[in-house]
């Protein structure tokens, strides 16, 4: 018994994993907003993350890497990156969007099954910041899908990614403040036993897929 | 030293010390003789609106030639250095001139979906016409496909990869060729990322224009904003400051510090040997939230630029630094060691992915990737530069080539980047950081030794000082070809792998 104490005593060291950042209420509170109950209960409190490098420097895939490590241990969340769009909840796009990816980025979102949101990572993924202009760049990500969530940065740090992906999760966990107003938007079809719901997404902004049409 | 393709660059008009005019008889004589002069490297070859530049390098020296390409044509490279390759393609797509008789006239960065083609091709444009509208995703169909290099035999299959991964990793595509397990040929078709970064730079002052330089691949921002600043002053006939100089070296290795261990880990990862991933992990942490303390930023971006440094090391970055390399430096021989002598590790590592040094050298591929070959060459020893110029630099080295040689070379590096930082930081004095940079016309080379192997940027400024043409060449232009050679044979399963223990650029290839 008494040759278990020093190891219960190396236990209690502080962990190697840093505390959960606090995700900013304002981004939760908007994001709650874009939620639909419908959503909300299908997902639970996880989320899976299919990344796509839309033309980054690499910089934003140094610090989402960093996630998976230890230090930040993104899995305790309920966060993980999937290696397949159909088994993804969040297109998270690093980089503006460069036109050789334009292609890609509009077929893995077509991959991914509905309910489906697109986090922009970076200072040039909403616009495509520095690199804007360019002729092999449509600007932004926001130029090819509806973006939902933008975590800023050059690149943004790990802490500040977490807490992106946490106000996502946040606004799944509480309800909206006030209930959403019914939506004046035509409805997508829905299947039978998915009841008198919203429609997913149907109020998400950006000029979606309009591309295609 | 001389030879029979160096003496044909030397006999050409000498526009700078280190810069020849060659007539387009001279330059069609080039690849005869270039067969004939192993020993000058091929650096880089890029091109401006009608004109090619290929950039040498002869032991301490390098020589750069130029040719018009009158007709939108000139004689190709390739025959002779298979380097050349990826360059000439390139060329093809953004300034629109051809290879003649290239040994590959396939396109290479230009996929059919820019606003423009050949968007360099008029000088002074730097690549206008963005607002073209996208070319609309054919409804339910596919785009023209792009063309691989064939391989025959029976049961051949292939195997498309990408542009998007399955892990987080950049976008780019790998075609397999497989027969059973084993990979007959592997070809990388990248260009995905391409986002005209030379046309945002052209027609900037160097200033402006380093925001750029510092993202061409970010986890090179250090040494690539460090070769184009390099560059700039040496355009500029202007000298940093000691004190720049000195914290210019403490950044590229902490750079060098943190892609080792990040690559360690990801060996180690692709290897299902999880727990020095972790450890690993959790040290490059470390050491990247020094960085953050010392120069306010965790990749060191925009830290490094013409003129010097833009921030002065925090007053207790020094301590922060030494103390995060310290906790590396005390867990680094257990590691190594658990590394080494992992049964179920080196399994994987030894014997796997293996660029031969004879192709190594007629690529003349840099970094580890050279020195795991048997190229002993390190820019900081070989053409020194400040601030190490003086400064004992010992180079890693290796033979067989593997991805085990790779690890090794790099683990010893970074045990010798440890004792860099601190002595670099020991040399500090009190004095200025940055210097304006004089606002006229010249042109200048910078060459530094970055994480991956040595970093080249050539520049010219017009004589307002501002970009009037320039390459920022990563070396993974050269490691990216080898790759493909090293899969040669070696199963698809361990193509992670291969992949990781070299650790080629997209984005520092795609521009």
């Amino acid at each position: 018994m008494a040759m278990l104490w020093p190891r219960m005593l190396r236990g209690l060291r502080r962990p190697l994993t840093d505390p959960a950042p606090a995700a900013p209420e304002a981004t939760v509170a908007a994001l709650s907003e874009r939620l639909e109950q419908a959503a909300r209960r299908r997902l639970g409190r996880s989320l899976a993350i299919r990344h796509v490098d839309s033309g980054s420097c690499n910089g934003c895939e140094l610090e989402l890497n960093a996630l998976h490590g230890a230090v930040y241990d993104l899995e305790r969340f309920g966060l993980r990156f999937v290696a397949s769009p159909r088994h993804a909840d969040v297109l998270l796009a690093t980089g503006p969007a460069s036109r050789n990816m334009v292609e890609a980025l509009l077929r893995t979102h077509a991959a991914m099954p509905e309910p489906k949101w697109v986090v922009a990572v970076g200072d040039c993924a909403l616009g495509g910041g520095l690199f804007a202009g360019s002729y092999a760049v449509a600007d932004g990500v926001d130029a090819v899908l509806p973006v939902d969530l933008v975590i800023p940065g050059c690149p943004p740090s790990p802490t500040l990614l977490l807490e992106g992906l946490l106000a996502l999760l946040g606004a799944q966990r509480e309800p909206p403040p006030a209930a959403p107003p019914p939506r004046a938007e035509p409805r997508l079809e829905e299947g039978p036993e998915e009841g008198p719901e919203p429609p997913d997404e149907a109020g998400a902004p950006g000029p979606r897929m309009e591309r295609d049409a | 030293m001389t030879g029979p393709a160096s003496d044909l660059i030397r006999a050409g008009q000498r526009l700078t010390p280190w810069r020849w005019w060659l007539d387009p008889a001279s330059w069609a004589a080039l690849p005869a003789a270039l067969r004939q002069e192993p020993a000058l490297e091929l650096l880089a070859l890029w091109a401006e609106a009608r004109t090619v530049h290929a950039a040498f390098r002869l032991g301490p020296e390098l020589l750069l030639a130029s040719v018009a390409a009158a007709d939108g044509a000139y004689p190709a490279l390739s025959p002779a250095r298979p380097g050349a390759i990826l360059f000439e393609r390139a060329i093809a797509d953004l300034w629109g001139l051809r290879a003649e008789g290239a040994v590959d006239a396939r396109p290479w960065l230009d996929h059919g979906a820019w606003a423009a083609a050949r968007p360099l091709a008029v000088q002074g444009q730097g690549g206008g016409a963005a607002a073209a509208p996208l070319p609309a995703l054919p409804v339910g169909g596919e785009r023209p496909q792009p063309v691989f290099l064939p391989a025959e035999g029976e049961g051949v299959h292939q195997v498309p990869v990408g542009p998007v991964h399955a892990g987080v990793i950049e976008s780019g595509h790998f075609r397999f060729h497989v027969q059973g397990e084993a990979v007959v040929r592997l070809e990388a078709r990248l260009g995905y990322k391409h986002r005209g970064l030379i046309g945002l730079m052209l027609g900037r002052t160097p200033r402006a224009a380093a925001r750029y330089a510092a993202r061409i691949s970010g986890d090179s921002t250090v040494a690539l904003a460090w070769a184009f600043a390099a560059a700039a002053e040496a355009a500029t006939s202007l000298v940093p400051p000691p004190r720049a100089l000195l914290l210019r070296g403490v950044m590229a290795e902490l750079e060098r510090i943190a892609n080792h261990l990040n690559d360690w880990a990801a060996l180690c990862g692709d290897a299902a040997f999880l727990w020095p991933q972790a450890r690993l992990g959790a040290l490059r942490e470390g050491v990247l939230r020094a960085c953050d303390a010392a120069f306010g930023h965790r990749l060191m971006m925009d830290r490094l630029v013409p003129g010097g440094v833009s921030i002065d090391i925090a007053p207790s970055g020094p301590d922060r630094l030494l103390a995060a390399l310290a906790v590396v430096g005390a867990e680094l021989p257990a590691l190594r060691r658990i590394c080494e002598e992992h049964a179920s590790l080196q399994d994987r590592l030894a014997g796997t992915g293996v660029a031969r040094p004879e192709l190594v050298a007629a690529y003349a591929a840099g970094g580890f990737v050279g020195r795991a070959s048997g190229r002993d060459f390190d820019v900081r020893r070989d053409l020194p530069y400040a601030p190490y110029a003086g400064l004992e630099i010992a180079v890693a080295g290796a033979a067989a080539g593997d991805v085990e040689a790779r690890l090794a070379v790099r683990i010893e590096e970074l045990a010798r980047s440890l004792e860099l930082v601190g002595t670099l930081l020991a040399r500090l004095e009190p004095g200025e950081t940055l210097l304006p940079l004089p606002g006229k016309g010249g042109e200048g080379i910078g060459l530094v030794e970055g994480f991956r192997g040595e970093v080249f940027c050539w520049m010219a400024l017009d004589e307002a000082g501002l970009i009037r043409g320039l390459f920022p060449r990563d070396p993974s232009w050269l490691h990216w070809p080898l790759l493909e050679a090293a899969m040669e044979g070696n199963i698809l399963a361990d193509f992670p792998l291969c992949n990781k223990s070299f650790n080629a650029s997209y984005s520092g290839v795609d521009l």
